[in-house]
């Protein structure tokens, strides 16, 4: 991937969308390296395929601009715009066959000759069969790599993913993660996806930006995103997440010590990201395969050092490769807890007292003042 | 959920492969059937076996009819009638150019940029039918006037001199001419364009068109590659629903023309009910049919819709 050239890098500086009274999106500032491949990851509603569309000159904004490159495109029509996008239902031309389709874009150039260019571009999706067939001929599996391929063909600078593989099934559509990913590599050009799934975010995409009720929450690699998580919905949005409230009692070097019910939990200061004066409240999370169970007679083995937390089995769940449990404990019901199911204790069942024990490495921090339950699935999108 | 290590439930006996249900219904869609077949062997087959009979009998009212296989009445009638089969097709394909012309942009605006006055709108398209065909018609006999605003304004604009002169109108009259019986053909036909074209124009998905801009296609490239094909099957059940009853028409050459711009249905029409020769008015509706049949035939197949209409 070329980090010198910069003639495919999205700005969007201050882009907003209002509807009437109803701000679909507010105002932003984000940029896209060339070459990277982007999600915009969020709940539906969340303003991510508005953003989208403004890039793409679907919509235009209320406020801000766009830049590609260094070209100011925000009041370029869309067939201005070295930009394609594949829709989230294909948009394919019923009327055209697959060939048609492809070669669309490159007729509307004035391109003479496109017969030697679609033919690599359908072997490049794997579809140089289904040339002279109709789109509704074709599984929406095929359809999609169609889309994909009518929007590669004009080499865009940026190539805009709306949602792509939302129609697909589940098997399917990890197939079609790794070929996307596959396409963007060979390719090299710079992807931006929409998605409200957060696996696909985090396996196809360099960077991911979490939207949330028309604002960015949180950007960066999706390790970090995960890992660190900065405001609760990212933390309950992108996998699960247990978060305790806690007060702050002392600060220790680089470390930030919390009280919780009656244990103290140790939290690294730079992985707290909201102010930690003593005193003051603070929600402390870990993921759930961070914890370690322990059964309660043997307590006496856990190695000094870790963040610990009484409680007691409600329910385990065998899925596996991991055991879920849902632990009930005094600072804080039903903490999910993954394990690995490496060597299983018999005497982890519901009703057992056991200790859940954690690397403080692996805390974070989040400002108590934000709704613990932001991001939780099925929840639908809280109020901006 | 009470224990990890429960064993697995013993399997269930193989249950026995359920019997196919019956069949049930299958007369149904002969039974759904059955009222229009009647209707249209009643009131469609059966008139239409006596008037080809008709058409090839000879003899007089005071006679009686023969069936004499007297097929000569069909060439007699095509010589002598053929100016006004010929002068059919053309108001017929006039009223029906100018119907596409005039309900396309109307039926896009209706599917595309009405709005919320959408429903507004198609109540306006329909509203005429809430009147009479022909009350409808001897209206445009007033505005038609020959002192009415329209002929006064087209005259001092010198429209009239130049449709004159191709024709079209004759001196300072609108009615009474080819213009007259076409707007006339035009303005009744115009719903049946309308209709069609916007129901296939109102399927046509939006994404479509914001796919097309996406590729690099101008608003008028996406109307001629993408909207207007997309469209064909309205087209072309407008322009059907339009040309048929337009050439066999009569009642506008009646009430807006002169005998200089008689139509074949007025012929038919004098033929049944004033001349009383009941076989060359037979022959006539045959031939009208005929050539019809034929022309949408070569129509539908030149514009490759036969699986859409």
């Amino acid at each position: 991937m070329t980090t010198t050239d910069h003639s495919g890098d999205v700005r969007l500086t201050g882009i907003g969308k209002t509807y009437g009274s109803f701000t679909a999106v507010h105002p932003l500032d984000l940029t896209v390296p060339q070459g990277s491949f982007f999600a915009l990851l969020g709940a539906s509603g969340c303003g991510k395929t508005t953003t989208l569309r403004m890039i793409a000159g679907l919509e235009e904004p209320s406020c801000g601009t766009v830049h590609l490159g260094d070209q100011d495109v925000t009041h370029l029509p869309p067939y201005k715009r070295p930009v394609n996008t594949v829709f989230q239902s294909y948009a394919l031309f019923p009327h055209l066959d697959i060939f048609e389709n492809v070669a669309f874009g490159l007729r509307r150039r004035g391109v003479k000759s496109v017969k030697k260019q679609v033919e690599e571009m359908l072997e490049l999706v794997q579809l140089g069969e289904q040339a002279r067939k109709k789109p509704h001929q074709l599984s929406g599996g095929q359809q999609q790599r169609v889309a994909v391929a009518r929007a590669l063909i004009n080499h865009p600078k940026v190539l805009l993913l709306d949602e792509p593989l939302g129609a697909l099934d589940l098997k399917l559509r990890r197939q079609m993660q790794l070929e996307l990913k596959r396409i963007q590599t060979e390719v090299g050009i710079t992807f931006i996806h929409v998605t409200h799934d957060q696996e696909e975010a985090m396996t196809m995409a360099d960077t991911v930006a979490v939207m949330n009720a028309g604002r960015v929450e949180q950007l960066g690699a999706p390790t970090d995103l995960y890992e660190n998580p900065q405001t609760t919905f990212v933390a309950n949005f992108l996998g699960t997440s247990n978060l305790i409230e806690a007060e702050v009692d002392t600060r220790n070097g680089d470390d930030v010590v919390l009280k919780a019910g009656g244990g103290k939990l140790v939290l690294p200061a730079a992985r707290c990201s909201a102010p930690a004066a003593a005193g003051g409240k603070v929600l402390v999370g870990v993921r759930p395969e961070k914890i370690a169970l322990t059964h309660a007679d043997d307590a006496g083995a856990i190695p000094e050092g870790r963040n610990r937390l009484t409680g007691r089995i409600a329910d385990a769940s065998f899925i596996g490769v991991s055991t879920q449990y849902v632990i009930d404990s005094p600072v804080c019901d039903e903490l999910a807890v993954y394990v690995q199911n490496v060597e299983r204790d018999g005497r982890l069942v519901p009703g057992a007292d056991v200790v859940l024990h954690w690397n403080p490495a692996h805390t974070f921090g989040l400002d108590a003042a934000q709704d613990i339950d932001a991001g939780v699935e099925t929840v639908e999108e809280e109020a901006a | 959920m009470s224990t990890l290590t429960e064993a697995p439930p013993p399997l269930a006996p193989a249950e026995p492969a359920p019997k196919p249900p019956r069949r049930r219904g299958r007369l149904t869609p002969y039974w759904l059937l059955l009222p229009g077949i009647l209707w249209l062997v009643v009131f469609f087959a059966l008139p239409l076996v006596y008037q080809a009979s008709t058409s090839v009998q000879t003899g007089s009212l005071e006679q009686g009819y023969k069936v004499t296989w007297h097929f000569a009445t069909y060439w007699d009638a095509l010589t002598e009638y053929w100016p006004q089969f010929l002068r059919s097709v053309l108001y017929a394909a006039a009223a029906t150019v100018l119907c596409l012309l005039l309900g396309y942009p109307l039926a896009y605006l209706i599917a595309f940029r009405a709005g919320r006055w959408r429903n507004l709108i198609m109540i306006l398209v329909i509203a005429p039918f809430f009147t009479s065909f022909l009350i409808r018609t001897l209206a445009w006999k007033t505005i038609l006037a020959d002192n009415g605003p329209v002929v006064h304004a087209l005259n001092s604009l010198h429209v009239l001199d130049l449709t004159s002169a191709l024709g079209w109108t004759a001196g300072d009259r609108v009615l009474a001419t080819p213009l007259a019986v076409v707007c006339g053909l035009t303005y009744n036909f115009l719903p049946f364009m309308i209709l069609p074209l916007y129901t296939s124009l109102e399927r046509i998905d939006g994404r479509l068109h914001e796919a097309a801009g996406d590729l690099y296609a101008r608003p008028w490239t996406t109307f001629r590659k993408v909207t207007f094909p997309l469209s064909m099957p309205g087209v072309v059940s407008g322009t059907l629903l339009t040309f048929i009853p337009a050439a066999g028409d009569y009642v506008n050459a009646e009430l807006l023309g002169s005998t200089d711009t008689r139509m074949i249905g007025n012929v038919i029409q004098t033929q049944f009910l004033r001349i009383l020769d009941y076989p060359t008015a037979a022959a006539l509706s045959f031939i009208l049919m005929a050539a019809i049949l034929a022309m949408v035939t070569i129509y539908i197949r030149r514009s490759g819709t036969e699986d859409l209409v």
